[in-house]
């Protein structure tokens, strides 16, 4: 099958603006991470929107509109499509949408009455917002939506936009996700559920782990056809290989503690890739440190890998920047595909403690360069689980 | 209350909402366009709740859509108090 590659990435997270500040930073072991959650501080809306945008958009749709500025500028699309509008689609995955929209508009509703709640309380509310204003800002006339499975919605998006273009539907497609959830309310809903790291510290697959540290932040690709983009002349960051997508029909916080979903579809998206697990040099876990996920993701890489688990380097993004929802996904295939293309494999920040069965390579020792046989790409699974059971599974390959 | 508002108030309440709304006050008098402006139907549709919070006025959806310049969106107002 024809190659879908990555022409350009974009990313606000909290270890900066930038596709490049966050690979760079992470793997120089720098953590975005403050007073327990991972806020996008460098973040200002008013360097890439207008008033009228600005205030058109909540805060997860102008993360989403700065993270595709970079990503198109970087893609060399930045004065005109290279394609015919209505062949370019735009899929956006978020967990939650407007969330900070939707408080504000209730507090309106309840001191000031129903006739004050603003008229812009939907468009900025609704899922969907972020791809609507994506594609009314550059033009993108192809099919256009969002996709959301809680903290998989990233890793759908771009699986999504791959099959989009591998089924004829578009030429390329923008697609990332992105997520403001660092609202009170989003705060306290996952601390109900005993999610949230008590401590604030972001410990993926450490036993000291105690949940995961609420992150916002957004990233977007750009897909092109492998000819296509080679035609135009582009420069090509990586291709994506395979992707694979499963569901634990288990329950619908909890992993299946046999891992086996979350191995279905890391099987899925090699079989997709038609690689085999020795061609794996590196894996970019969910690695939320939550106690179940790390444990379960632990034993669904053995599962998927085989011998294989235990040769090559597993770190989790999320010990330098947190849980970003439903842009982890996202920004994780961009901090992946980076990461290939540098030949290293970036640390899980913080991690000493080896909790017993958790048996694989965590990277806690700093970046290191990936063990790549000559002549070949360096290859990385990217995996993202969401609430609900929802698994996907993205098979990268360098440049 | 509508005996005590004057064009003035409301000019100066219809100027600074289209400000809010991101329209570039140089070009704002009360001949530009609202198309001119960049001013769409949801910043009306946000206009018209402001004018009712402060004006205590309610204005008709069908009278709004026919406002094309800053001056209809003024004389509607005016009318309406």
């Amino acid at each position: 099958m024809e190659s879908i590659v990555v022409t350009g990435v974009g990313a606000v997270t909290p270890l900066g603006v930038g596709a490049r500040t966050l690979s760079e930073r992470w793997a120089a072991g720098v953590c975005g991470i403050r007073d327990g959650e991972g806020a996008c501080v460098d973040f200002d809306p008013g360097d890439f929107l207008s008033v009228k945008e600005a205030r058109r958009a909540d805060r997860f749709t102008q993360l989403a509109i700065a993270a595709c500025a970079e990503a198109l500028a970087d893609a060399s699309w930045e004065e005109e499509l290279p394609y015919d509008a209505r062949r370019v689609g735009c899929v956006l995955g978020t967990g939650i949408g407007g969330i900070q929209t939707l408080v504000d508009g209730q507090d309106t509703l309840r001191e000031r009455g129903p006739e004050r709640v603003s008229p812009l309380a939907v468009p900025l509310m609704m899922s969907n917002a972020a791809a609507a204003a994506i594609s009314m800002r550059h033009g993108l006339r192809g099919p256009s939506f969002s996709v959301s499975t809680a903290c998989a919605s990233g890793a759908h998006a771009l699986g999504c936009g791959l099959r989009m273009i591998q089924a004829g539907e578009a030429d390329a497609v923008v697609a990332g996700g992105s997520e403001a959830g660092l609202a009170p309310l989003a705060r306290a809903a996952f601390v109900s559920l005993d999610a949230l790291s008590t401590s604030g510290i972001s410990r993926p697959f450490d036993a000291r782990r105690d949940g995961f540290v609420m992150g916002e932040g957004a990233a977007v690709l750009v897909l092109e056809r492998g000819d296509a983009a080679k035609q135009r002349g582009a420069r090509v960051l990586g291709t994506i290989r395979g992707y694979g997508s499963t569901s634990d029909a288990y329950h619908v916080t909890a992993p299946r503690e046999d891992g086996q979903g979350q191995a279905d579809a890391m099987v899925a998206a090699l079989a997709d890739a038609g690689v085999g697990a020795e061609e794996i040099d590196y894996v970019n876990a969910h690695g939320t440190a939550t106690p179940l996920n790390d444990r379960a993701e632990t034993l669904a890489i053995k599962l998927a890998l085989g011998e294989r688990a235990k040769q090559i380097p597993v770190s989790s993004t999320k010990s330098a920047i947190g849980h970003l929802l439903g842009a982890a996904g996202a920004v994780e295939a961009v901090a992946t595909l980076l990461a290939l293309r540098d030949r290293i494999a970036p640390p899980t920040l913080g991690w000493s403690e080896r909790e017993e069965d958790l048996d694989l390579d965590y990277v806690g020792d700093g970046a290191r360069p990936l063990q790549v046989a000559e002549g070949r790409r360096a290859l990385a699974l990217s995996n993202s689980f969401g609430f609900g059971g929802h698994n996907a599974v993205l098979c990268l390959e360098g440049t | 209350m509508s005996t005590a508002v004057t064009e003035e108030q409301i000019e100066q309440v219809v100027v600074e909402s289209l400000e809010s709304f991101g329209a570039d006050p140089e070009q704002i008098s009360r001949k530009a366009t609202l198309e001119q402006l960049d001013i769409d139907s949801l910043d009306l549709a946000e206009l018209s709740q402001i004018v009712q919070e402060r004006f205590d006025v309610e204005l008709k959806g069908s009278d709004v859509a026919e406002v094309k310049t800053v001056d209809d969106a003024i004389k509607l107002i005016s009318t309406s108090v």
